[in-house]
């Protein structure tokens, strides 16, 4: 192959464009590197099929344009957006409502933050220069991913939450994020969360917006959970179907600390979830699972590492995807066992089902390690509805569909039934539910 | 769960400094000059007397070659070779040899000391008489002796150096060659079709099982030289072949290059199984010299109800890159791949398979065991993929390693790629779940769980180890009692 100079493409050009023009509105901070994430992302571009990262998902041909930050909406329309909104809408919780990617604090429980929480908004921990700033990009290599660094450059809001040390925090907290549009635009959303010292908390994070518009949100969360404190997340992606969603979740885990996460995606027309695990403190734990429903031309990618470097660490990954239609699931996982961590035990699976004729699903399960005490494994399965199940429910009076549906909800079950606010499981069930129903 | 004592002693029994292969044999060699360019490929192509056709090929591939660059994506570093710096011809200067006698002594004596059965009449007499295997010995760049080849010849097979059967049967050399690997398939099959120099050459034909082993025996002896040797294995319709290949090096201090090309064809109801016990100079303990494994393999399962099997026993080579694939283009073909990778010192493998399911019901398994010691990086890397045709593809893949000592590295990527519903894959990489009835069954006649595994492995390539030639099934059968106890995916 000959050498080739990279052309940029009108998307590359028009982010340039956009970032020279709009970043002297965003908000600033000494801890918050602008400038370094946009040559980061410049230097890389919008990544190909060729960039071994992003095999599976062309980022450079999903965005064919630069799409505009979006504006604060007025209080008008963010009340009437807020009224219609569905994501986890009937559990008791305390709410911070996003409205195109702004923080909107009317239609936020400021008011009521439980005890042992402070949340400040992302704005004004920046131009405050909040010591907690410092926590920001908790895991090393989410740095060298385009997705996030553009997420750094163009930050526009977000939230810094604080749990203090011991406090265990019963309410969930929801971090409810709505679109709505007539024409295409950006988000760029971060929210922080810092658990001290054997504190717990939930939080649930829902995405939802109007179909039919090819918006592009883009949200990053950073965790940092201390020594034996306890972060338990549940996220919703019912972004519209036009939506091309890019998200990440980094934490750093302290020595017997805990993660627990389950994201379910349904919506968007492509969405890239990233997770990044960094096992820093010994006796960590992790629950990392995810269910994806996708159908229609739809792409769902889910990229997931764990960097285990502190010993007998211990993550349970169980990611499941069904595919209908023309869809295309995606699955690309990295277990790091590094020399130190011996006693770590990781188990990795990736389960498909197929549901159609031109549905596919792409899997990269890798480990890489460099301990010897360690029981590390991955296992990946791919396949139809099995034959012989149905043929079961069938034969005891159940109609195909209803026997399909039954077997998808079983299949699905298993990666929801990690999550342990009951409220949001039972949310999350329902969801499954109706993503059923209308396959009919 | 940490490797258990019997299995380090016997990592440790094959480790570098037992090198066994590592001689040198002194004798008068004639060279092209050094480097790569069109007067060494038409060099080349002079000294094997080929067809004009064949050279235009070779000058072909040669102008793409100049345009490629060195793939990088493997898990593996090393000083790049200087591919100026390295002779791409290199053979003994006696005169090609009719008969046994007129071959160089000392050449018999080294193919002797590796335990190579170059004397047809000793076989013949019963020395191993259940144990006959024809053997094309390639010195360098040629080969040097082809045993059997009458007694092959009555049933039809053809085997024979790669370079007379460009001669003697260019029709059927000029339909297969390139068919499986292109030539600009990679950098380095794009190398090696610039300036092959031998290999072997098998056609059997419909119906025909071949009456004996197949192997070819490849040395590296030369100072500074590199080998690029090509292998075209053709079973046609309904025939069956099973192919060894083994391979050593002597001792130096400075890396060599190795770069073949192998490529099989399977028509309708046609059985391949290719062999390899790949016992290069692996550089010593402080990873100084050794060779650079760089080979493409593939294996074209084109007709209905064909299968090709690759099983490998790799243990030699400073830095390994090779993927040997199947193609399974045929409906109701089959692919296997077996493969064991012991890594010692401070080798470098990167090596795994492509099961590529285009056909109908066609269906493939791969069973990798990694094991690293000292300070070597173990990579398995494979792609299972099903296109939209392939309806009822089933793969099972089982791929586990085993790091011994907390310096060394076992890495895993594994690609999985079905664009079909009714294509059914399983990727998995814990040891217990082989088979647990099997296990269970040992277990309770009284075996302890090691044992029990070590015994199921075993039975498992038994079939493709007995068919080894002596020497190599005394290494491999040691590679493969080592236990797997303490693996991880």
């Amino acid at each position: 192959m000959a050498e080739i100079t990279p052309l940029r493409s009108p998307a590359e050009t028009g982010l340039a464009k956009l970032f020279e023009a709009t970043k002297m509105r965003y908000p600033t901070g000494v801890s918050i590197a602008r400038e370094e994430a946009f040559r980061y992302f410049e230097a890389v571009g919008l990544p190909t099929r060729r960039v071994e990262a992003f095999k599976y998902t062309d980022l450079s041909s999903a965005f064919r344009d630069a799409a505009h930050p979006a504006e604060v909406p007025s209080a008008e329309l963010a009340a009437a957006v807020v009224a219609g909104a569905q994501g986890f809408a009937g559990i008791e919780a305390v709410r911070l409502t996003f409205v195109n990617g702004h923080l909107i604090a009317d239609q936020s429980d400021l008011g009521r933050i439980p005890a042992g929480v402070t949340v400040t908004p992302l704005t004004q921990a920046l131009s405050e220069g909040h010591a907690l700033l410092d926590q920001l990009t908790p895991v090393r290599q989410a740095s060298e991913n385009p997705i996030y660094q553009l997420n750094t450059a163009f930050l526009a809001d977000g939230a810094l939450i604080a749990v203090k040390a011991g406090a265990k925090v019963e309410t969930p907290l929801h971090l409810r994020f709505i679109a709505t549009v007539s024409e295409a635009f950006s988000t760029a959303t971060r929210a922080l969360v810092v658990l001290g010292e054997g504190a717990e908390v939930t939080v649930l994070e829902s995405h939802e917006g109007p179909d039919g518009v090819a918006y592009q949100p883009n949200d990053a969360l950073d965790v940092t959970v201390a020594d034996n404190a306890a972060f338990r997340h549940v996220r919703l992606n019912a972004e519209g179907r036009e939506a091309v969603a890019l998200s990440t979740l980094s934490a750093k885990l302290g020595a017997q600390a805990s993660i627990e996460t389950v994201n379910l995606v349904v919506g968007a027309v492509l969405s890239r979830h990233q997770v990044y695990l960094n096992f820093a403190g010994a006796d960590a734990k992790a629950i990392v699972n995810g269910a994806s429903m996708l159908n229609g031309s739809q792409l769902a990618d889910t990229t997931f590492l764990a960097d285990h470097a502190a010993t007998g660490g211990v993550s349970r990954e169980l990611f499941k995807t069904v595919v209908d239609g023309a869809a295309t699931g995606v699955f690309q996982g990295k277990i790091i066992v590094q020399q130190a961590a011996q006693q770590t035990d990781g188990k990795m699976m990736s389960a498909c089902l197929i549901l159609s004729d031109d549905g596919q699903m792409m899997n990269k399960p890798e480990l890489e390690i460099f301990a010897d005490d360690v029981a590390c494994g991955h296992g990946a399965t791919c396949g139809a509805l099995d034959d012989d199940l149905l043929f079961y429910l069938m034969a005891r009076g159940l109609p195909k569909a209803q026997a399909e549906s039954l077997l998808v909800q079983a299949f699905l079950g298993e990666a929801v039934e990690a999550v342990s606010h009951e409220a949001a499981r039972e949310a999350l069930v329902a969801e499954i539910e109706r993503w059923l129903a209308a396959r009919g | 769960m940490p490797a258990v004592q019997e299995t380090i002693d016997r990592v440790r029994s094959i480790d570098l400094d037992q090198y066994k292969y590592g001689f040198e044999t002194t004798i008068e060699m004639e060279k092209s000059e050094k480097g790569i360019s069109e007067d060494v490929i038409r060099y080349i192509s002079a000294k094997k007397d080929e067809p004009e056709w064949m050279l235009a090929w070779r000058l072909d591939a040669y102008k793409r070659w100049q345009t490629m660059k060195e793939p990088e994506w493997a898990r593996v570093s090393y000083d790049k070779v200087d591919y100026k710096d390295i002779y791409y011809y290199a053979a003994p200067k006696r005169p090609a040899a009719m008969s046994l006698d007129e071959i160089d002594p000392e050449i018999l004596k080294t193919y002797e000391k590796l335990g190579i059965p170059l004397r047809e009449v000793e076989v013949l007499e019963g020395i191993a008489p259940e144990r006959r295997v024809a053997v094309d010995a390639v010195f360098d760049s040629v080969s040097v002796a082809t045993t059997f080849k009458a007694e092959l010849s009555k049933a039809g097979v053809i085997f024979m150096p790669i370079s007379e059967a460009i001669r003697e049967y260019p029709d059927l050399v000029k339909k297969y060659l390139g068919s499986v690997v292109p030539v600009t398939d990679n950098f380095f099959a794009t190398l090696n079709s610039a300036v092959f120099s031998d290999g072997s050459f098998v056609y059997i034909p419909p119906g025909v099982r071949c009456p004996m082993e197949l192997s070819t025996y490849f040395r590296i002896n030369e100072r500074d030289t590199g080998q690029f040797e090509r292998t075209l294995i053709i079973a046609d319709k309904g025939s069956y072949v099973s192919y060894l290949e083994g391979c050593t090096a002597p001792k130096r201090d400075d890396n060599q290059l190795h770069a073949a090309v192998v490529e099989l064809v399977a028509l309708d109801d046609a059985e391949i199984k290719y062999s390899t016990v790949q016992n290069w100079y692996p550089g010593d303990n402080e990873g100084r010299g050794g060779i650079y494994n760089f080979v493409t393999k593939r294996g074209d399962c084109r007709g209905v109800n064909s299968k090709i099997s690759w099983t490998q026993v790799e243990t030699g080579s400073a830095i390994t890159w090779k993927y040997p694939s199947c193609i399974l283009r045929g409906d109701n073909s089959r692919g296997e791949f077996y493969s064991i990778a012991v890594s010692n010192g401070m080798q470098q493998v990167d090596s795994g398979t492509k099961m590529i399911h285009l056909g109908k019901n066609t269906t493939s398994r791969i069973i990798s065991k990694g094991i690293s010691a000292g300070r070597s990086q173990n990579t398995y890397r494979g792609l299972v993929s099903a296109h939209r045709k392939a309806a009822g593809a089933r793969n099972f893949t089982n791929c586990d390693s085993l790091l011994i000592g907390d310096q060394c590295g076992a890495h895993t990527v594994p690609y999985i790629e079905s664009k079909n519903s009714s294509a059914q894959f399983e990727h998995e990489a814990t040891t217990s779940k082989i088979s647990e009835d099997q296990m269970f069954y040992c277990q309770s006649r009284g075996l302890s769980n090691e044992e029990a595994t070590a015994l199921i492995v075993n039975g498992f390539v038994r079939d493709v180890l007995q068919q080894l030639p002596m020497e190599f099934a005394v290494e491999a059968q040691k590679l493969i009692s080592i236990s797997l106890e303490g693996s991880v995916g």
